[in-house]
């Protein structure tokens, strides 16, 4: 295709083109929903090795504790509990947003930070209780096990508060722009899946560790 | 500047409901009604193995996994709004592939190590032979 006709954006006119003259048109951050999506099952992957890593060490205590001796069903109903209600606040941020309520979203999202907020302190607590007592992750291959997979969690929702704190520095500074909508949509995903794997967490090394 | 955008977003809610790319969201009701399930999904694992009405650790364990597996399917469809539409499909296939593939990895690990587990001598058999071996002559 010659300089001129590319410059004029415009197909030659009789001859065939295989390949497209044009590339369609997508408009800004079309596919960051797909791709945000594809980049959370790679994040799944992390998980599902992580979890079946616990699975083949899990009954690996070298002498030392097990499941049933340190974990504190209390503490985790408790916690499962902070981040399931964190989970339903995030959807009403985002209904906030769909309405553009910029207050209302910002309140929802600070509610939102706060139960995330607590869910890490219990779990820190957890960690450090774990650690005086002296069933660290260096005790047994369980316990490295252990704290690799509930560690990368709680590493996520770390990170996530921190993401949900840029954004609402973001949203204070330029509003509720479509820019600000689509990264509320994806840490809406984000924080969502967490709680989906914190779902596993809570049935595979909790409940089932005491069960068995 | 971010007025307007509030504004046409507030105007017209269905403004990108058509939109194929836009990311699929849920209402109110959609939220409650997967929050009350999520809460009842929970409550029951925790109960049966805190109070352990079953006396059977094999069928609360069945129990258990069945609850959370019908929690995982709740949260995808009333939180993260999967629909087998959404991205022209893109976005369920690149999920059953993730599941395929996590269900290779967690299913393979156990049934090897199983095995592996199963080739292992008894913690206590390795101890005695160390014991009983004659000391290494020089």
């Amino acid at each position: 295709m010659s300089a001129s006709a590319m410059a004029a954006g415009q197909p030659a006119i009789g001859r065939t083109d295989f390949y497209l003259v044009e590339e369609p048109h997508h408009e800004a951050g079309g596919f960051t929903h797909l791709g945000f999506w594809i980049y959370l099952m790679s994040d799944c992957l992390i998980f599902a090795v992580l979890f079946a890593t616990y699975g083949v060490l899990g009954a690996s205590f070298a002498g030392g504790p097990g499941p049933r001796d340190l974990f504190d069903l209390g503490l985790v109903a408790l916690n499962t509990t902070f981040l399931l209600i964190s989970s339903i606040t995030y959807g009403f941020a985002m209904l906030a947003v769909y309405q553009g309520d910029q207050k209302k979203t910002l309140m929802w999202l600070a509610v939102t930070g706060l139960f995330g907020a607590l869910f890490l302190v219990v779990e820190l607590y957890e960690f450090y209780h774990l650690i005086h007592e002296g069933a660290g992750p260096q005790r047994s291959a369980f316990l490295s096990a252990f704290f690799a997979l509930v560690g990368t969690h709680g590493l996520h929702v770390t990170f996530g508060i921190l993401w949900l704190i840029v954004l609402v520095v973001q949203i204070n500074k330029r509003g509720l722009i479509p820019a600000n909508v689509r990264r509320l949509t994806c840490l809406s995903l984000f924080w969502h899946f967490l709680d989906l794997v914190w779902i596993g967490v809570f049935t595979y090394v909790y409940l089932f560790g005491v069960l068995r | 500047m971010s007025a307007d955008h509030s504004q046409a977003y507030a105007n017209d809610p269905h403004a990108h409901a058509h939109d194929p790319h836009a990311a699929p969201h849920g209402t109110f009701q959609s939220y409650v009604t997967g929050f009350v399930l999520a809460v009842i999904l929970t409550v029951i694992p925790f109960f049966l193995v805190m109070a352990r009405p079953i006396e059977s650790a094999g069928y609360t364990a069945a129990i258990v996994l069945f609850c959370a597996l019908l929690q995982i399917l709740v949260h995808m469809v009333f939180f993260l709004h999967m629909t087998p539409k959404a991205e022209d499909g893109w976005l369920l296939l690149s999920t059953i592939f993730t599941i395929v593939l996590v269900v290779i990895t967690l299913a393979g690990s156990l049934w090897i190590v199983f095995h592996l587990n199963n080739n292992m001598m008894p913690g206590g058999i390795m101890d005695d032979m160390i014991r009983e071996a004659p000391p290494p002559s020089n």
